[in-house]
């Protein structure tokens, strides 16, 4: 089983971007739950929601304690949040960002900075950075392949913002997918 | 043989039959082939003007409808003396649900009906002052504002009856109930705000919103036809004398219930869609004393001695609703 | 047809599959994305022949409901925690009526304080109003029971609520197969009421009864639920039959046959229970969780086939009865009253606090060594219990 944690602020669509990431390995015929950690939440305030993919039926009920990933899209939470609570080394962070660097990421973990806001604002039009952080988690976890969230992404949008997402998407999983290959040669 | 001198007041006849009217301006009653919606053998008391007024307005929406009538019941004097099971009063569909939840209720069974696509069955929801204008007020008010294809029908005998005359929310003030006492220095019901169903239902601007007494037996059978050939939430408010909680004569009840109107304690009139649209006009204008004093819930008013403040603060309301609703009339 | 979708919507459509006639709701959380899937579905006209009623509140939905399915039509209404209070009255109308009303409950904590995430108190406040209570363990098992509940219901003439954990089960977005709609046609057939509002055959409904029929009443109304323990396995295989998966409808039991300690609990935590014994029975430890699916009428002989063979009995309650304790253990000590078993009661998730894996490893370790007492609060806070007591554990 792959658990992954999603942090955000109440409307950056963080709980969209978990229900899209379960459809997206759903969509690869693999067995996916998704849910928000329900609080009263208004615009603004701290949200998590948490994705499981298996290969057989998941029965689990409680949050994700030990998250395989940890997806954060508001870096100002660090500050607030323990949003790496439970987070083995060798996990996995996506960190929502235009730096290159960001202190604050425990040691041992696999990081990846992702300008996510700047490309939904470039191909979007709204900083909404859940569709290109889901793009760069197929990229840096290959959980869930591209193709399989660009067509999520359709399943729930229309038109021109279904576009925009997907756009925004794949630029983000072109993005990490150079990173990954940087590494490698390094 | 003796002559008798017969006065007419032209065809508005206070008799329920007339064998010198024209057969179609009989009254619903006057006819053989009235529907007796509510049987006898109920156990109403002696006098009262709820079950008589039941009967009036059932039977004439029988008569406008066909027959093609669904009833529902609010808990009150009318469904405990018609229902004590294994009998039944009712010859119509007759549901009771909770004290509360009439309108509601009523609600239901029109949806179902328009669900089931039998929108000619038509749908009457009906209960006590209490059961309307207290506990059943959020009912009746969601039912206006969805304006839901129900006649409701309030029979307002100004207090809770069925358990022992406890004051309401539509009892008058000064009046006495078993939680208003006719003790200390002011006796009886408080002068409160007051809670005017037909105003607030007036408030919806639903379809059709009418007051009538168990008196003008041919003014509430025109009414009830009226509503009957609308559409929408509409609103009937009848006063109905109650001779055990008012202290009334058991053969008081319909001379009761004209001097309410006479007096313009309570006003009789139509309205439509939030305008008053007809009034009936006081024939002859009473002061309010000729209706407190055949009530013992008004004896404090004259016993030991005469409230003259009490009774100029209702004559001040009635001639407030004589001024408000144009109800004319010399006095 | 299988698809990836919130357990909310999953609801929604399998009851328009049911073809509902009249839907009236009021929203409260957890339960409104419930409500505003099916009000989409009637106004979009994916959902025919339906009239769907917005009330002014809980005792209005419950009270029109009645009103509707007196009436001839089917009706459906859903409701969490404060507004299942707020129609108490009418729910017991609506059981001493017979109306075949099914109603979805998002299981949610009443207040004060108000709380609104998931534990078991509004239902299970609710098990003596006579209505037939079905407990979802996933959405799947949530689908399954809202058709399986309006069969159960005309055919009983009673009342039926699926319980299912609010935000838990409502928001969680998981696979479902919802049913083919000529799947569910082929198991519910068109409402024929035991009485119905008719200018036709006029009848009287909601007498006042007295001292002298009263008992005979209520007591026929309690072998009508008492019927459903032999009605609820029939229909449950033959839905089974049609789509190809369910349980008997009573309890489930899993890995009980040669279980010393069985943990006995009834909606979402069942999940995460299985799981915890399969690692359990990993390391050997004998233990085995039975759930409960119908909690009204309670399942006694069922219960005590299951647990026969077992040394101790755990049960995981979702709610508590205050100055008492257990709910569900009441019933569980009643049906078992006699037999040599040990029983646990542990009150867990008041409130919506998780019920995790870690947790729950310790209380069965604990009970198995019978070092559990027989009441006790998972993951009670007791430093903060002391300090608010002055010292008091």
């Amino acid at each position: 089983m792959y658990e992954i944690r999603l942090h955000g602020r109440g409307g950056q669509g963080v709980v969209t971007a978990s229900e899209l990431l379960s459809v997206a390995a759903f969509n690869e015929g693999r067995y996916a739950q998704a849910f928000p950690s329900f609080g009263s939440e208004r615009t603004g305030a701290p949200v998590a929601a948490f994705c499981r993919i298996d290969d057989r039926r998941i029965r689990l009920r409680e949050p994700v304690r030990r998250p395989d990933a940890v997806i954060v899209q508001d870096a100002t939470l660090l500050r607030h949040v323990d949003v790496f609570a439970g987070l083995a080394p060798g996990g996995l962070v996506l960190l929502n960002t235009g730096l290159d660097t960001f202190d604050g990421i425990p040691p041992g973990v696999r990081t990846h900075l992702v300008p996510a806001t700047q490309l939904a604002l470039e191909h979007i039009g709204r900083p909404v950075p859940n569709a290109p952080l889901l793009g760069a988690f197929a990229a840096a976890s290959g959980q869930v392949a591209l193709e399989s969230v660009v067509r999520a992404i359709r399943q729930r949008f229309t038109g021109r913002m279904a576009e925009a997402n997907v756009a925004a998407a794949r630029h983000a999983h072109a993005l990490v997918s150079a990173q990954q290959r940087e590494r490698a040669d390094a | 043989m003796t002559v008798q001198r017969v006065k007419f007041y032209q065809t508005g006849s206070f008799a329920v039959g007339n064998r010198l009217l024209d057969p179609a301006q009989r009254s619903t009653q006057a006819r053989m082939d009235r529907a007796n919606s509510i049987t006898s053998g109920h156990r109403a008391c002696q006098g009262c003007g709820e079950a008589l007024a039941a009967r009036y307005v059932l039977d004439a929406a029988s008569r406008a409808t066909g027959g093609q009538l669904v009833v529902v019941n609010a808990t009150g004097c009318l469904e405990v003396f018609s229902t004590p099971y294994p009998e039944s009063a009712w010859r119509v569909p007759w549901l009771h649900s909770l004290f509360g939840n009439a309108p509601a209720v009523a609600s239901g069974v029109a949806a179902a009906l328009r669900a089931r696509g039998r929108t000619e069955i038509r749908v009457i929801g009906q209960g006590g002052d209490g059961g309307t204008v207290d506990i059943g007020f959020g009912a009746l008010s969601g039912m206006f504002e969805r304006n839901d294809d129900v006649l409701y029908v309030c029979y307002d005998n100004q207090a809770y009856m069925n358990t022992g005359v406890q004051r309401s929310g539509a009892t008058p003030p000064a009046a006495r109930t078993a939680t208003t006492p006719a003790v200390g220095p002011q006796p009886g019901n408080t002068f409160g705000q007051g809670k005017s169903a037909p105003l607030v239902a007036m408030a919806h601007e639903i379809p059709y919103v009418a007051t009538a007494t168990v008196a003008g037996l041919r003014d509430l059978e025109a009414k009830v036809f009226r509503a009957m050939q609308l559409r929408g939430a509409r609103y009937l408010h009848v006063l109905v004398p109650c001779p055990l909680g008012w202290g009334s004569g058991t053969g008081e009840t319909i001379r009761l219930g004209r001097l309410a109107v006479e007096t313009g304690l309570f006003p009789v009139f139509e309205a439509e869609r939030g305008e008053v649209v007809a009034v009936t006009p006081i024939r002859r204008r009473l002061p309010v004393e000729e209706y407190l004093r055949p009530q013992r819930r008004y004896a404090h008013l004259f016993e030991p001695a005469v409230r003259s403040d009490v009774i100029e603060r209702l004559q001040a309301m009635a001639d407030r609703n004589v001024r408000r609703f144009h109800l004319g009339g010399k006095r | 047809m299988l698809s990836q979708i919130e357990g909310s919507r999953a609801v929604a459509e399998a009851v328009a599959r049911c073809r509902p006639q009249v839907i009236c709701a009021y929203p409260i959380s957890p339960q409104t994305h419930i409500v505003e899937a099916l009000s989409a579905l009637v106004k979009s006209g994916r959902l025919t022949g339906c009239e769907y009623v917005n009330v002014e509140s809980e005792f209005a939905a419950m009270s029109v409901a009645i009103g509707a399915s007196a009436a001839g039509a089917r009706a459906y209404t859903a409701t969490a925690s404060q507004g299942l209070l707020y129609m108490v009255e009418a729910l017991y109308n609506a059981a001493g009526l017979g109306l075949p009303i099914v109603m979805t409950v998002a299981n949610r904590a009443i207040g004060a304080p108000i709380n609104i995430w998931n534990d078991h108190s509004d239902t299970m406040s609710q098990r003596d109003s006579g209505w037939i209570q079905l407990y979802a363990e996933s959405n799947q098992d949530a689908v399954d029971l809202h058709v399986l509940a309006f069969r159960l219901a005309e055919e009983l003439s009673t009342p039926v609520m699926v319980c299912m954990d609010g935000f838990v089960l409502t928001h969680a977005v998981e696979p479902v197969d919802l049913p083919d709609p000529s799947q569910v046609d082929a198991f519910l057939p068109a409402l024929r009421p035991r009485q119905v509002l008719d200018p036709a055959e006029p009848v009287s409904i909601g007498a006042m009864v007295g001292p002298e029929a009263f008992t005979e009443v209520r007591y026929l109304a309690h072998l009508t639920q008492l019927r459903a323990l032999d009605r609820i396995p029939v229909l449950a295989r033959e839905l089974r039959d049609v789509l190809g998966r369910g349980g008997t409808g009573l309890v489930d039991p899993y890995r009980c046959e040669d279980a010393e300690t069985v943990v006995v609990a009834l909606g979402s935590v069942l999940g995460t229970l299985k799981d915890t014994v399969d690692e359990l029975r990993a390391e050997g430890v004998a233990v085995g969780v039975l759930g409960v699916t119908t909690f009204r009428p309670f399942p006694a002989d069922a219960l005590r086939e299951a647990l026969r063979r077992a040394r101790r009995v755990v049960v995981l309650e979702r709610a508590f009865a205050v100055g008492v304790g257990g709910v569900v253990s009441a019933d569980i000590a009643a049906a078992m009253a006699g037999t040599p078993q040990r029983h646990y009661t542990v009150v867990a998730g008041l409130g919506g606090r998780p019920v995790t894996r870690d947790s729950l490893h310790s209380m069965i370790a604990d009970a198995a060594a019978d070092q559990l007492a027989p009441l006790t609060f998972l993951d009670l806070d007791h430093d903060l219990v002391r300090q608010a007591t002055g010292g008091q554990p």
